[in-house]
Formats: C-alpha cells, structure tokens, sequence
C-alpha cells in the first residue's frame, strides 16, 4: 500500500512552468488495459501516442461560488477545456466527477451546461457532487446531466475494452454519516459486474472518496467496502473520485484510487487547519499551482499495480 | 409546531441586529417578533456551536452560517422542515412549539450534526 500525498512545495522553476497552463484537468491513456494519467497541456502527445484511447477528467467546478481564493470559476473551467481542445489526439470523452455548481441554482446549472458545449468532445459523462443534489434529492441535476440508465443515477457503459461505472454516492446521507451507496446501488453493481471476466479493465468513478480518506471531514463512503469486495477480482481496477480539491492515491492490491484537483479552489490536506473550507490563504497568482495537475503512470507489475508520481518538470 | 415564513424571520434578524443583540454569541438572549425568546446557533468550521441548546417550549432557533461553504440545516426523521442551502451569513429559523429532543445535521455533511432539547 502506498499514499502519496499533494504537496503543494515545487520549486521556482516549477511554479512558473504551472503558471504557463492554468486550469485543471488529467488526461487518462489507456495503454494495454492499464489507465496512465498524464497532466493536460505538457507533453501529450508523445504520451499517447500508443494509448488505445484517452479520456480526461475534470472535477468540483463549483459555479456560483465567489470568493477567496477564486473569484472567476467560469474562467477557471474554460482554461481546462481549452486545454482539453488544445490536444492532438481528441478525447473519447470527458468525465466530470462532481460539484458542477456550488449551490445546486439553476442559473448555475445554465453557467455550467453553456460552459461545457465549449469542450470539443463528443461525450461528457456526469456524476453529481453533493452541492448538486441540495433541495431536490438531484433531481434538477439528473434532469439535465444523467444517463437515464437506472432510476437511482447509476450507470455503466464499455469503451475500447474498458468497462466504466459511474456510481452516486451523495444522496440519503444519514446524520453522521459519510457517503452513501445504498443497498439498491450495491445490487446493481454487483449484478453489472457478475458478466465480466476478472481480465477486464474496470473505471469506477464517483464524487466522493471511495475508501476511507479522513472520514473526520466526510471524505469517504459509509458503505464502500461493500462496493470495493466486488472488484478486487479484477486485475486492473483505477477508481476515481473528486470532492477534495487535491491529489491523494493509494494502492490496495490491484486498485489503484485517485482523487483529482478542482477547477476552482484547493482544500487543506487532511486534518490540517480546522476544516475542509476553501483554502483563502491562497493568492490570486499562485492559485493555479494548486488547480494544476502531477503526472500519474499506472504501470502493471506482475502481478500487480504500481504507482509512481512525478511532478511536471 | 411551525415554521414562519421567510420575511418574518427576516423581521425577526432584523430586530435581534436593532437590539444590538450580540449575534455572535452562541446562544442570544432575545426576542422575536411574536414575543417568543431567540435562540442563536452558529454554522462554523463545519460544526454547529452550541453542538446541543436546550431551549423552552416555543421558543425560536434561528441558524446563521459563518463558513465560506454552504450549509443545509437538515432535521434527522423530518421532525422540522429542513432549510435551503445557506450561504455565507445567510440564516434560517424555525420554532419549537413541542417539547422533545431534535437532532438535526448538514445534508452536504452530515459528519456534521447538532441537537436541540424543546422543554
């Protein structure tokens, strides 16, 4: 098992080469049945030159919020998908993991919804964030942004060999709780995994973390050992999630869990400060070295998954 | 039990802030505009201060969100009707007309939960 934590303490040279692409956003190549992630803007092309096909990741763009340390989160969000339509070789799809808005508003949705016809790809596949489920249960969110597969919001679809499941994890939170699959969703999971053979690549994304990160600050899932006890058969299992504005990894076994950057504004490390509120210590100028993105490989071992991580240099 | 509408409560803040009523405090000593004792809860640093108030029958709570993220005040079993998604110092009010214990927390975080005591 390995954790490996953002650390935001790059150096000169690496601050000012962050500063050349603002936005956030990972490219994901997929390369012989393993998920390579690579920083958007910086050296793609290469890296995926031989990927079978390439998705990006985008997360807790939050509009409507308008504060320190981002006052303008619609032009933090239009500078990652400037960069996705800044790559030479287009994107399956795009994934955003949650927190699309910041108070669940309609006019938020609108800003969002006008915001994302300007990423040239064919398909964006949503999941909601629990700040876009406030007041209706999600209602007006899976009305505009769901797959419709499933009356809970659930779904999965195959890509070039891949099987992905999107997963909800931020509706019937109980007091106390963290999130919530459900037992309805559980059954339905494992219902939609008992076809494939344990050779077959999984993505499974969702809004919150899916182990438990720093369930002192509600980051992880009530019922996610559940939900993970049906993919540990799998040889190459990369789940993905949002809602803490950094980057944590870990491996366990052949699952290998990510969190991605917000578009709009970092959170403190776990346990550091009081609680997970905006990081407002941040300056204007330096805020898009926490929106940037490190460079992830996924690599197959043996008999197993390893992780190494560089920054961008 | 009820629960007034928006602008009463609004007339309500307004005369706790007339009053020079410390709002900051975390369990105000005032009145509404009914006649009814007002009792503060503070949102802050994802967690609800007092974390428990005991407070007469009838009396008015009303939640005000210091943090820089939104809060929803949700009652545990729907005991209360639940708020909107409270911005930054926006607040929310309901009266306790019925004696009993009401636990309450955050929909978008529910690690974070509170309890008023109706005597």
């Amino acid at each position: 098992m390995q954790d490996v934590h953002d650390n935001p303490t790059e150096g000169r040279r690496q601050f000012l080469k962050c500063m050349a692409w603002a936005g956030a956003g990972t490219l994901w190549l997929m390369k012989s049945g393993v998920l390579h992630a690579q920083p958007l803007g910086d050296g793609t092309a290469a890296a995926a030159k031989d990927a079978s096909f390439s998705f990006v990741q985008i997360s807790d763009s939050h509009i409507g919020f308008h504060k320190a340390p981002n006052m303008d989160v619609a032009a933090t969000l239009r500078q990652s998908l400037a960069l996705i339509n800044a790559q030479a070789n287009r994107p399956a799809f795009l994934l955003h993991t949650g927190d699309l808005t910041h108070l669940s508003r309609p006019d938020e949705f609108d800003t969002l919804a006008g915001l994302m016809q300007e990423a040239h790809v064919g398909h964006t596949f949503y999941v909601p964030g629990e700040h876009d489920v406030i007041g209706d249960n999600g209602a007006e969110f899976f009305r505009r942004f769901g797959e419709r597969q499933q009356a809970g919001g659930w779904y999965s679809f195959d890509q070039g060999g891949v099987h992905f499941v999107g997963l909800i994890n931020v509706l019937n939170l109980r007091a106390g709780g963290l999130g919530s699959l459900g037992a309805d969703q559980l059954v339905w999971l494992k219902n939609d995994l008992a076809g494939l053979s344990s050779d077959t690549p999984l993505v499974v994304f969702a809004h919150m973390p899916l182990w438990p990160l720093y369930p002192a600050w509600g980051w992880g899932t009530d019922d996610s050992a559940e939900a993970l006890s049906y993919l540990r058969r799998f040889g190459s299992v990369s789940v993905l999630n949002g809602h803490i504005h950094q980057i944590q990894q870990k491996v366990e076994g052949t699952i290998t869990f990510y969190t991605a950057r917000s578009t709009a504004y970092p959170q403190p490390a776990p346990g550091v400060g009081p609680g997970p509120g905006p990081l407002q210590s941040v300056t204007a100028d330096a805020l898009h070295r926490y929106l940037g993105i490190r460079d992830v490989r996924h690599v197959r071992g043996t008999d197993a998954l390893a992780v190494t991580e560089e920054v961008l240099s | 039990m009820t629960v007034a509408a928006t602008l009463r409560l609004g007339c309500a803040l307004m005369m706790v802030a007339l009053c020079g009523v410390d709002r900051s405090a975390v369990a105000a000593d005032a009145s509404s505009a009914e006649g009814a004792k007002v009792f503060q809860i503070d949102i802050r640093n994802f967690a609800f201060a007092p974390k428990t108030i005991t407070v007469p029958a009838g009396a008015r709570v009303v939640w005000t969100n210091r943090d820089e993220e939104p809060h929803v005040v949700t009652s545990a079993g729907a005991q209360f009707t639940s708020s909107k998604a409270l911005d930054t110092s926006d607040s929310y009010g309901v009266t306790f007309s019925k004696q009993g214990t009401y636990t309450y927390y955050c929909s978008i975080h529910p690690m974070m939960v509170g309890t008023i005591i109706v005597q």
